[in-house]
């Protein structure tokens, strides 16, 4: 199918020159990305490239079943284009994005707003969709919430306690990432790219790492890439085993709550093992990774592994077993599979789904070109596939540790990387545990940052969780929201 | 079935909460370093190698003057460790971070080479808050990380209602704020707004390098660079994030509900 594509291919976690990069005209960019949309491609990432005057938009895509990327760009352009969303709804965000960022206008785009900018008071408070009749009322949630969370705003339009719909703003979080990355990398670039989302260091800072060194035109070294991976599962069975203990107390079964609460913990401790910080911070860097994992500290993250895992395995036992936890799980929150194919949902969401999507078996970059884990499906897409898909990459994860810890390979841990190639392009995916991770960095003629693009899994879900509370009553949106779990920092950067 | 299993689990698992503060502390990674100690004397003359490392610009040296690290801004990547050619900047294992003063984060003078630890509220708000705080978190232009090392403390292995300590779900129910984020513009009114509905006496505890002075996104234009420009802060604990244990510290530190606090 991609082989006849006019895009530019090129694979996950590599490079090509600018000038490689086809150039449309803006219509024709336009159409031409809607045609490999209709035929299977998946939008990753769209996005804004500043010219003398206007932008240039360009378009990174997924053949998922070729195993490969794609990329093309328009022409400059100033004003207005047609826009994609009309007839491919997971363009809809990157439209408002690209038309907050460069001024440029999707002409058709059904619901332009704001993305995250502050318009004076908070982000993106224009106005909200409003379903009106007489015992239709409102509610207004954030961006405050009561738990110890993150802000953002959720504005439900109900009858009783049916919700019509849901309209997310976010923005609150939003720290200027991206803007600060132009003529990049800097000083704090590194520390940023760790705190684009707390709970996704490793996720980040992988594809960070990736990018710069296809930009490099080098590569980490094995035992370096084979940490990273080490340090991607252990990321994802912490954050798994909290949304398992989360999603249990939203349905009050508080002995699976309480376990895994305690047990993420545990599976964070095992990172800082690793690193010395329970999130990952510090381990990885451009070239390789800051810390080695040697034999006898092995040893001790294969053991204390073993039983943390046996303790999760007891307590979503008795959550799987409970037919309490089943019945308030079953049939809540469902995102159909033509939904989440039609908005380019990501990650647990998608598999949830009964979508094949996964980076790491997709587009294999850095170790899982030598090390799979099997991808988790469930279908029905609601809050119990969603949890199904978490329990399923949590035995996954873990037995693919078990066997990575086993067969380290020897070597370097890290490497020089040199200088970046200027006016180049490089794209890296990373199946992060929400999803999938993009960075794409586009350099200038000094070898600098022109324009570097984050998105993050949470960027594409977002409207998945919106979707997911319509017909639902108003009390479910706990749990609905917990299955997601999805970033506010990540998508707001 | 489950009832009596899971009954039976927690029989035979016991209590797993941990003793301290009455043991002793659980035990840092080996590689997390914990607090940072500057002895600014053996700087060598004219050296800015640390300087030029830090990330965050948390190290400063003036001409003519020693180097001088302020925790607050510090995220603890300890490139500055490894940098410094004359092992001026150490780490100390130390999990105790947390101070009153803003000033008391800043090392390497001669007798200011460690943090000077928090004291305890003294009088009328020990009295009303000593054995029971209700705090409003207000996460405010962060990356999560500090809400979820806070939110640890909530769990079995720390249980922070053991202590009176609560996170609340109104400001109108809390004794104070405990702040995490660097304070994005897009978050001021928000935080302003929470401040204003808590009622007197009230108290703010920051956690974290964001809530501190910016953390990693210090002097972005997006944001307020720390919560000291819209509150009064009473209490500073500084990292990236700080481990759960440097925040309990922390907050029983400021209590007086440390053994050594109350043998003074």
């Amino acid at each position: 199918m991609s082989s006849s594509t006019p895009f530019a291919l090129l694979a996950n976690a590599t490079s090509l020159p600018w000038l490689d990069v086809p150039q449309w005209p803006v219509k024709d960019f336009v159409r031409r990305t809607a045609t490999e949309l209709d035929r299977g491609a998946r939008l990753c990432a769209w996005f804004g490239v500043p010219e003398s005057a206007g932008a240039r938009l360009v378009a990174v895509i997924a053949f998922d079943a070729d195993n490969t990327l794609a990329v093309a760009s328009s022409a400059p352009l100033d004003g207005s284009y047609p826009a994609l969303t009309p007839t491919h709804p997971q363009a809809h965000l990157f439209e408002r994005e690209v038309w907050e960022q460069h001024g440029l206008n999707p002409a058709g785009h059904p619901w332009l707003k704001p993305v995250r900018k502050n318009k004076g008071d908070a982000p993106t408070n224009r106005e909200f969709f409003r379903v009106e009749g007489r015992e239709i009322h409102e509610v207004a949630v954030g961006p405050i919430h009561a738990g110890v969370i993150e802000p953002g705003h959720f504005r439900f339009q109900c009858h009783g306690e049916e919700v019509l719909h849901l309209e997310i703003a976010l923005g609150y979080q939003h720290r200027g990432i991206e803007e600060a990355l132009a003529n990049g990398p800097h000083l704090a670039t590194m520390s940023q790219m760790e705190t684009i989302g707390g709970d996704a260091t490793i996720g980040h800072a992988t594809s960070y790492a990736m990018v710069l060194e296809a930009l490099a035109g080098a590569e980490a070294p094995l035992r370096a890439q084979w940490l990273r991976a080490v340090a991607l599962e252990l990321e994802r069975l912490a954050n798994h085993t909290g949304d398992l203990g989360a999603l249990a107390g939203d349905v009050a079964f508080l002995p699976a709550s309480a376990a895994c609460g305690k047990l993420r913990g545990d599976f964070l401790n095992l990172t800082a093992v690793i690193s010395g910080n329970r999130y990952g911070r510090g381990l990885i860097r451009p070239g390789g990774c800051r810390h080695d994992l040697e034999p006898p500290r092995a040893n001790e993250l294969e053991e204390k592994l073993r039983g943390a895992l046996a303790d999760v395995d007891e307590a979503a036992g008795w959550l799987w077993e409970s037919n309490s936890v089943r019945s308030r799980f079953e049939g809540t929150g469902p995102v159909f599979t033509e939904q989440a194919t039609a908005l380019g949902l990501v990650g647990v969401a998608a598999r949830a789904s009964g979508l094949v999507r996964d980076v790491r078996f997709d587009h294999p970059a850095g170790w899982h070109r030598f090390g799979q884990v099997p991808v988790a499906v469930w279908p029905g897409g609601d809050v119990f596939a969603r949890a199904k898909v978490r329990w399923l990459e949590i035995q996954r994860s873990g037995k693919f540790l078990k066997e990575q810890l086993a067969a380290p390979p020897e070597g370097e841990i890290r490497a020089e990387n040199g200088p970046l190639a200027p006016d180049t392009l490089a794209v890296a995916l990373v199946e992060g545990w929400r999803g999938e991770i993009c960075h794409a960095a586009l350099t200038d003629e000094q070898g600098r940052f022109r324009r570097y693009k984050i998105t993050d899994p949470s960027f594409h879900n977002w409207i998945g969780l919106a979707l997911a509370m319509r017909g639902q009553a108003i009390s479910d949106f706990p749990i609905c929201n917990k299955s997601f779990n999805l970033s506010y920092c990540g998508f707001d950067l | 079935m489950i009832a009596i299993e899971t009954i039976l689990h927690r029989l035979q698992r016991g209590s797993q909460t941990m003793s301290y503060p009455a043991g002793a502390a659980p035990a840092l990674p080996d590689r997390h370093g914990g607090a940072l100690r500057v002895d600014a004397s053996k700087c060598a003359e004219g050296c800015k190698a640390c300087v030029e490392v830090c990330p965050t610009h948390a190290i400063t040296r003036p001409p003519g003057g020693t180097a001088s690290l302020d925790l607050g801004r510090c995220i603890f990547c300890a490139a500055c460790v490894e940098t410094c050619p004359a092992k001026a900047i150490t780490k100390t294992g130390d999990y105790r971070l947390a101070v009153r003063r803003r000033e008391d984060l800043v090392l390497g003078q001669p007798g200011g080479e460690e943090l000077r630890l928090a004291a305890a509220l003294d009088g009328k708000l020990r009295r009303l808050f000593g054995r029971s705080l209700r705090l409003r978190v207000v996460s405010a232009g962060g990356c999560g990380g500090c809400e979820a090392d806070t939110n640890v403390l909530g769990t079995i292995g720390w249980d922070l209602g053991r202590f009176g300590i609560q996170f609340v779900a109104s400001p109108r129910h809390a004794d104070g704020l405990l702040i995490t984020g660097c304070v994005s513009k897009n978050m001021e009114l928000a935080l302003k707004k929470a401040w204003d509905a808590v009622p007197e006496p009230k108290i703010v505890i920051a956690v974290g390098a964001c809530a501190i002075a910016g953390g990693p996104f210090v002097g972005h234009p997006q944001i307020l660079n720390g919560a000291a420009s819209i509150v009064p802060i009473d209490l500073f604990i500084p990292g990236c994030p700080p481990h759960p244990l440097t925040i309990l510290d922390g907050l029983l530190r400021l209590l007086g509900r440390l053994g050594e606090e109350r043998a003074k």
